[in-house]
Formats: C-alpha cells, structure tokens, sequence
C-alpha cells in the first residue's frame, strides 16, 4: 500500500508518512468488508434476477407475450 | 437574518505515488457541520471499490446502509458494528481510464455529544454509455459521542494519482 497523506486544517501542514499499525488494520477492515460487500451486491443482484426470471416465467405462462412481459418487469 | 458561512477547511490531490488513505486531522470546532466532496479511483481489481471513512481513528462501532442503482435493478444491504463506515464508492482499477467517481458526504453535526452520522452520495461513471454506471447513495452512524477532530478516508486500495478531496465547514448562524 502506499502512504498516507495527512492533511493538518490548523496549520495547513501536509505530510506523507508510512501507516500505522492502527491504520493498516483499518485497511485491512477495508477490504475485508469491500469483500463482504461484493459478496452482499452479487447476492442481492442474483436475488433480484432469480425473482425476475420467476416472475418472467410466471407471466408468460398466464399467456403474456413476450413484449407485455417486458413492459411488466423490464 | 442569520447567515450561514460555507467555507473550504482543507483539501488534497493525491500525487503521483498514490496514497493508502487520506487524512483531515485537527479539524476546527467553529462549524456546526462538514462536507467533504471528493473524485475518487484506486487500483483496487476485485470488483466494486468502495470508499470509507474512520473518524478520530476510532476502529469500532460503525454500522450502514448502502442502497445502489445502475439504472435497471436497485439493491441494497447493510454492515453492523464494523472498523469502519461505507460512505460511498470510487472506480476501480478496470473502469476506463482516468474515469473518477465523484462522492459527497455529509456529516451533520460533528460536535455534538450523539453518535455521529453521516450520508453519502456517489455517481460512478464509466464514461462508456451506460455500462458501468451506478449511483450509490449510504447512511452510516458511527456509535461514539465524542466530536470528530479528525477523518481518515480510505478505499479497498490505495487511491490514484489525481483523486481529490475537498473538505468543507458549514456554520448554522
């Protein structure tokens, strides 16, 4: 990872230093929740999809076509 | 009439080495609320980047709401009591280059001796019609009562080159 860059709003100091400890276990967190996250969005989206595609099926089989399914549910 | 003052506290321009996070420290207590508005892209590779936040470097308590959008589905989901709050997204190292995504978080409050909240509202662009396109918009709360002095921005990587972030003073009087 690169270095941080810490602003100081009372002195306007910048200064680019290495983390810390506490710091790169905060971005360890980071990217373990980016990972959790991921999983959580594709599920979501697969949820989603899945009750889509029933809903398609469904409405198909009351006799719907195609395009009236598709101004339906998109 | 009262008048508000808006007023630009600090800001920063990653520089060439890029940067693993981002920090405001020693924030001025003269404002009643912050925004911060920042254009974000890391070199993350593993799908969605994400942007964080940690006030006072405190690792604890943080919990979120996360509703997104690309235009044809809407999803969402939450985090409990995590090391640290979502409070938007940033492109990743697969968007087309030199493409950011833009975030502005409001932190109302930050003084106050409540838990501190925060929302967030990213637009990432893929510049590429509509593929790649969302809209994130987040909720956070961190569950500390202690006045926020400093904010570390982070991602799930480090940040480019030219990814910028301006933090701002809002004063209610």
């Amino acid at each position: 990872m690169a270095d941080v860059i810490e602003v100081n709003c009372e002195t306007g100091e910048v200064t680019t230093r290495p983390q810390t400890d506490e710091e790169i276990a905060a971005a360890k967190a980071a990217a373990a929740q980016a990972e959790a996250d991921a999983k959580a969005k594709a599920d979501a989206d697969a949820a989603i999809a899945k009750a889509k595609a029933s809903a398609q099926a469904k409405l198909a089989a009351l006799g719907l076509t195609a395009d009236e399914v598709a101004a339906l549910v998109g | 009439m009262a008048t508000s003052t808006y007023n630009l506290i600090a800001n920063q321009v990653v520089g060439s080495g890029g940067a693993s996070s981002v920090v405001f420290s020693s924030i001025p207590t003269t404002y009643t609320d912050l925004l911060i508005k920042c254009s974000t892209r890391t070199t993350y590779t593993g799908g969605s980047s994400g942007l964080y936040i940690v006030f006072n470097s405190i690792n604890t308590g943080y919990s979120d709401i996360v509703v997104y959008g690309n235009g044809s589905t809407v999803s969402s989901y939450k985090d409990t009591n995590q090391a640290i709050v979502n409070a938007g997204a940033s492109q990743n190292s697969a968007s087309t280059a030199n493409t950011f995504a833009s975030t502005d978080i409001y932190i109302p409050n930050y003084l106050s001796s409540n838990y501190k909240s925060l929302s967030g509202e990213t637009s990432v662009e893929n510049n590429a019609a509509y593929t790649g396109t969302y809209i994130f918009f987040n909720a956070g709360v961190m569950a500390n009562t202690a006045a926020i002095s400093s904010i570390t921005l982070t991602a799930d990587a480090s940040f480019v080159q030219y990814s910028t972030f301006y933090l701002y003073g809002i004063k209610n009087s």
